[in-house]
C-alpha cells in the first residue's frame, strides 16, 4: 500500500511538475537584459506620443493609476490606485492610492500627483501636447480630499473611461515637476516606476537600474536593463540570434519568425496573437488635389485589400482586413458589410475602372505625390511598395519617402505632407478608443487628415453614451460609412503579432497590443 | 608613289583591329562587352525588359528562374531580371554622376593646386588629406546620413553628392602630380609670359594635358560609385524601395528569404560584380591606351 501511494504520488508531482507553466517557475533576481527597440523615441513624453518608440522607452521608469492585467486580458487592475469604486450614477470614479509610493528623485507620491497628471492629459496647458485629450474631455473635475484619494467626476456616462484609466500612455508625472515646467516630461524622466533612469545615449541605447524603493515589494527581479536602438530588422535578428539582445517586444514578420526558428531552434521562444494595430493610409485634405473628395475615394478604392492580405502576410506582420475596429472583435463590421464600402471591394478590376472615372471627373488623370512613410521595415516598408503599386494601375504616379521616426511624426503632425502611411495604435478593442483617432481634427490633432466633419463628431457621441450594443454597432457602422465616403483617412490592413525571446526571458507576458506590459517589473532571467 | 596610310577612323572600322584588340586586350573586350550591355540596357531597359520592375504579383511570390522568369521572382512576386534591368540604370546614372562630378571638381583642384603652388597649394592639399582619411563608404555615409534626401527626377541628388565628394580629393592627388610635370614645361612659361591670365592657363594649357590621368581615374570612380550606391542602398541610406536597385535588392526581405529563394542575392551580387568588374578592366585598359609608357 505504501508503494502503491508512493508510486501514485511521485506520479502526481512528475504531472504537476510538467504541467507548470514556465512562469510559474520561481522568479530568480539580479542580471541585466538586453532588448531591442525598433525605433527610437523622438521625445520622453507618453502624453505626446502614440509610438511604441516612447513606451518601450519610457515605461519602465513610469506607473499608471490602473493597467492590464495580461493574463487574463482586457481584465483592468490596478497600479497606482489599491481600489476604486465606481458610483451608481456611473459619473464618479473614486480610486484609493498606494501609500508609501516615492518618485525617483524622492519625492512622495500623492493623489495631487494624480491630479496634475490628468489635467494635463485632459487640457495641456504652458506647451504641453496631449494625445489623450479627446479620451479624456468627459472629465468634469479632479477632486484630491486626501493625499491617497482621488475621485474623478464626470460630465456624462461613458463606458469606456475605465478603458481610458488603464492606458499605458497616461506615464504618472510629478506635480512638483509640472508646475515648474509643463513640458518637463518630454526630456526628463521623474517616475515612479520599477526602474530608474541611467542614461540615454542618441541612436545607441537607453538604460535603467533597478528602483529600490518601488512601491511593489520585491519587485523588480532585474538589476538593470538596457534598450538597444536596432532600427535595421537584419541587425535586429542577428543580435537576437548572436545573443547580443535577448527578445524584440514589438513583433517581426512570419519570414523572419521562420528563418529564427530554424537558426536558434528550441532556445527561441516564439509567441502569437492578433494586433489591436492597423496601418491607414491618409490624405492631407488641406493639399491640393486632396482637398477633392473624389481624388482621395479613387485612390482608396484602387487598393486590393483582399489579395494584398493573402500576399503581404506570407511577407510582413500585415493580415487582416478589416474597418475602423479590430476584425474579428465584437463591434468590427462583418466582411459582408465591409465589402459595400468604397476600398473593400472584392471586384478590384470595377473597382479600379471607377476610380479612374473619379480621377477623370477631377481633372486629375496624370496625378503625381510624394507617400511619406516611416523607415520601419516591418511592416512599413512592404505597405509602401504594395501602395506604390496599386496606385500605379490606375496610372498615379508615386514617390516613396521613407524617413525616421522623429521627421516622419513630425511632418504628419505639423501637415507637411499630402499622402501618408499613419498607424492607428490601439491598446484594447474599445470602439470609443478606435473611433477617437477619427475625431475632428479641431478636437484630435491624432487625425492627421486634418478634417473636421461635424457627422463623425455627431456619430462619435452617440456611440459613446448609447448603452444598447446593437445601437452602439450600427452608431459605429454609420461613423465608419462616413468617413469611407469621405475617404479622409481609411485603415489599410491589420497586424499580427510575433514575438520573439530567448527562453532565457521569463516573466514578460504576451498580449494583443505592444504597447502593454512594457514595465519589465516582472521580467526576470533563468541563467 | 605614295604610301597611302590608313585613317584612325579606318583602322578603328576594320575588322582586323577589332580582333587585333580582342586578342592584344581579351580582358579589355570583354569588358567593353559588359559595359555595352549595361548601357543598352539601361538606357533602353523600357524595350529590353520583360516585366513592369515594379509590378507586385503576389501569385509568383519567390519563383525559381524559369523560361518565364529567368532570374527568378522576389518576395512580391517581382520579375528579378526586369528589376536587375532597371537596375543598371539607377547603377550608371548614380555611378557615372557622381564619378564625373567627383573627378571634375578633383581634377580642377588638383590642376590648380600645381599650378598656384604655395600657400594655396598647402592648403588644398590639406584639406585633401583629411578628406581621405576617411574611406570612401565611410565618408559617403557620413554625408548621406548629414545631408538625407533631395530627390529630382527621380534621381536623389545628395546621394550622388555623398558619393562624389570622396572621390574629389583621389583624383585631386593624382592629377595635381602630373599637372605639377606639365606646370614646368616651356609653354606654360610661355603663356605666362604672354600675360594670359590664370584661368586661361589653367584650362587652355594645362587642363588637356591632364585628361590621360583625368579619365582613368573616372573610370575607375564609376566603378567605386557603383560599389558605393550599392552599399548605401543596402544599409538604407541609398535609393528607397520600391525603385529598381542592385544594392537594395540585396537587402530588406532577401535577408529572410535568401535561403528558400538563393536567386534573390544571386544575380543582383553577381550584377554588382560584373559591372564593378567591367569598369575596372576598363580602366586599366584606358590607361594602356593613353599613357606613352605603356605604348612603348
Amino acid at each position: 500500500m505504501k508503494r502503491l501511494l508512493g508510486t501514485l504520488s511521485l506520479a502526481l508531482a512528475a504531472v504537476a511538475f510538467a504541467a507548470s507553466p514556465a512562469s510559474a517557475q520561481t522568479p530568480k533576481r539580479g542580471g541585466n537584459l538586453n532588448f531591442a527597440i525598433s525605433a527610437e523615441t523622438p521625445h520622453y513624453d507618453c502624453h505626446a506620443s502614440d509610438t511604441y518608440a516612447t513606451l518601450h522607452f519610457s515605461s519602465p521608469f513610469y506607473s499608471t493609476l490602473l493597467r492590464y492585467n495580461l493574463p487574463k486580458f482586457p481584465q483592468i487592475e490596478g497600479d497606482l490606485a489599491k481600489s476604486w469604486t465606481l458610483s451608481p450614477d456611473k459619473k464618479t470614479y473614486t480610486f484609493v492610492l498606494h501609500d508609501g509610493v516615492k518618485f525617483h528623485d524622492g519625492t512622495p507620491f500623492t493623489s495631487a500627483d494624480i491630479k496634475a497628471t490628468y489635467e494635463r492629459l485632459r487640457n495641456p496647458t504652458g506647451g504641453a501636447v496631449s494625445n489623450r485629450k479627446a479620451t479624456f474631455s468627459d472629465i468634469e473635475a479632479i477632486e484630491t480630499p486626501n493625499p491617497t484619494t482621488v475621485v474623478f467626476k464626470l460630465k456624462a456616462v461613458n463606458a469606456s473611461m475605465l478603458d481610458h484609466f488603464a492606458s499605458p500612455w497616461n506615464c504618472v508625472y510629478s506635480a512638483k515637476d509640472l508646475a515648474a515646467d509643463a513640458n518637463a516630461p518630454r526630456t526628463k524622466i521623474n517616475g515612479t516606476g520599477p526602474f530608474t533612469f541611467v542614461e540615454h545615449v542618441k541612436g545607441s541605447h537607453v538604460a535603467g537600474k533597478r528602483n529600490e524603493s518601488y512601491f511593489k515589494k520585491g519587485l523588480p527581479y532585474l538589476d538593470s536593463y538596457r534598450g538597444i536602438f536596432t532600427l535595421q530588422a537584419a541587425a535586429m535578428l542577428n543580435a537576437l540570434q548572436g545573443g547580443q539582445v535577448l527578445a524584440e517586444f514589438r513583433g517581426v514578420s512570419p519570414a523572419e519568425r521562420d528563418r529564427m526558428v530554424a537558426a536558434m531552434g528550441d532556445k527561441l521562444r516564439v509567441e502569437e496573437s492578433s494586433w489591436t494595430l492597423n496601418l491607414l493610409v491618409a490624405f492631407n485634405i488641406e493639399k491640393p488635389p486632396f482637398n477633392d473628395v473624389r481624388v482621395r475615394k479613387a485612390l482608396l478604392m484602387a487598393i486590393d485589400r483582399w489579395g494584398g492580405s493573402q500576399g503581404l502576410s506570407r511577407i510582413s506582420t500585415l493580415r487582416s482586413v478589416g474597418g475602423v475596429i479590430r476584425p474579428g472583435s465584437p463591434l468590427a463590421t462583418p466582411e459582408a458589410e465591409l465589402v459595400k464600402l468604397p476600398g473593400f471591394s472584392k471586384d478590384i478590376k470595377k473597382s479600379r475602372e471607377e476610380a479612374k472615372k473619379l480621377l477623370k471627373e477631377a481633372g486629375q488623370e496624370n496625378l503625381k505625390f510624394t507617400l511619406w512613410n516611416r523607415n520601419l521595415a516591418m511592416p512599413y516598408t512592404p505597405a509602401g511598395i504594395f501602395l506604390v503599386d496599386q496606385w500605379r494601375q490606375i496610372g498615379v504616379e508615386v514617390e516613396h519617402k521613407q524617413s525616421d521616426t522623429a521627421p516622419y511624426l513630425a511632418a504628419l503632425r505639423s501637415g507637411n505632407y499630402e499622402v501618408a502611411v499613419d498607424f492607428s495604435n490601439l491598446f484594447n478593442d474599445d470602439a470609443t478608443l478606435a473611433l477617437s483617432k477619427y475625431l475632428s481634427h479641431k478636437n484630435n490633432p491624432l487625425n492627421l487628415s486634418r478634417a473636421n466633419d461635424d457627422v463623425i463628431d455627431d456619430l462619435y457621441e452617440k456611440q459613446l453614451r448609447e448603452g444598447d450594443v446593437a445601437k452602439r454597432k450600427g452608431f459605429i457602422q454609420a461613423l465608419e460609412k462616413r468617413l469611407f465616403e469621405q475617404a479622409y483617412q481609411q485603415p489599410l490592413l491589420w497586424w499580427h503579432r510575433i514575438v520573439l525571446t530567448h527562453k532565457t526571458v521569463m516573466g514578460w507576458k504576451m498580449s494583443p497590443s505592444h504597447n502593454l506590459g512594457g514595465d519589465l517589473a516582472e521580467v526576470w532571467l533563468n541563467q | 608613289m605614295s604610301l597611302a596610310l590608313p585613317t584612325p577612323t579606318a583602322a578603328m572600322k576594320s575588322p582586323n583591329k577589332v580582333v587585333e584588340f580582342c586578342q592584344q586586350q581579351p580582358l579589355g573586350a570583354v569588358s567593353f562587352v559588359i559595359i555595352f550591355a549595361m548601357m543598352f540596357a539601361g538606357i533602353f531597359c523600357e524595350l529590353v525588359a520583360p516585366y513592369d520592375p515594379l509590378a507586385i504579383d503576389f501569385a509568383s511570390l519567390l519563383v525559381a528562374p524559369s523560361w518565364e522568369h529567368w532570374c527568378g521572382t522576389d518576395a512580391f512576386g517581382r520579375d528579378i531580371c526586369s528589376r536587375l534591368i532597371y537596375g543598371s540604370r539607377t547603377a550608371l546614372v548614380i555611378g557615372f554622376t557622381s564619378s564625373f562630378i567627383g573627378s571634375t571638381l578633383g581634377a580642377m583642384l588638383g590642376v590648380a593646386s600645381a599650378y598656384f603652388g604655395g600657400r594655396i597649394d598647402n592648403w588644398i592639399q590639406r584639406v585633401m588629406d583629411i578628406l581621405l582619411a576617411f574611406p570612401l563608404i565611410v565618408l559617403a555615409l557620413v554625408v548621406v546620413a548629414a545631408l538625407r534626401k533631395f530627390v529630382i527626377g527621380g534621381v536623389d541628388m545628395n546621394l550622388i553628392i555623398a558619393i562624389a565628394i570622396p572621390i574629389i580629393p583621389r583624383v585631386a592627388r593624382v592629377v595635381r602630380a602630373a599637372a605639377l610635370g606639365v606646370r614646368v614645361m616651356p609653354y606654360v612659361d610661355a603663356a605666362r609670359a604672354a600675360g594670359y591670365s590664370d584661368s586661361r592657363i589653367i584650362f587652355r594649357h594645362m587642363a588637356p594635358n591632364v585628361v590621360a590621368p583625368y579619365l582613368i581615374m573616372l573610370t575607375a570612380f564609376i566603378a567605386q560609385a557603383i560599389l558605393a550606391e550599392a552599399s548605401l542602398s543596402f544599409l538604407g541610406l541609398g535609393v528607397v524601395e520600391p525603385t529598381a536597385a542592385w544594392g537594395l535588392m540585396l537587402s530588406g526581405n532577401a535577408a529572410d528569404f535568401y535561403r528558400e529563394a538563393p536567386w534573390m542575392i544571386l544575380f543582383p551580387g553577381a550584377a554588382i560584380s560584373l559591372a564593378v568588374f567591367a569598369f575596372n578592366l576598363f580602366g586599366d585598359v584606358l590607361r594602356d591606351y593613353l599613357d606613352p609608357r605603356f605604348k612603348v
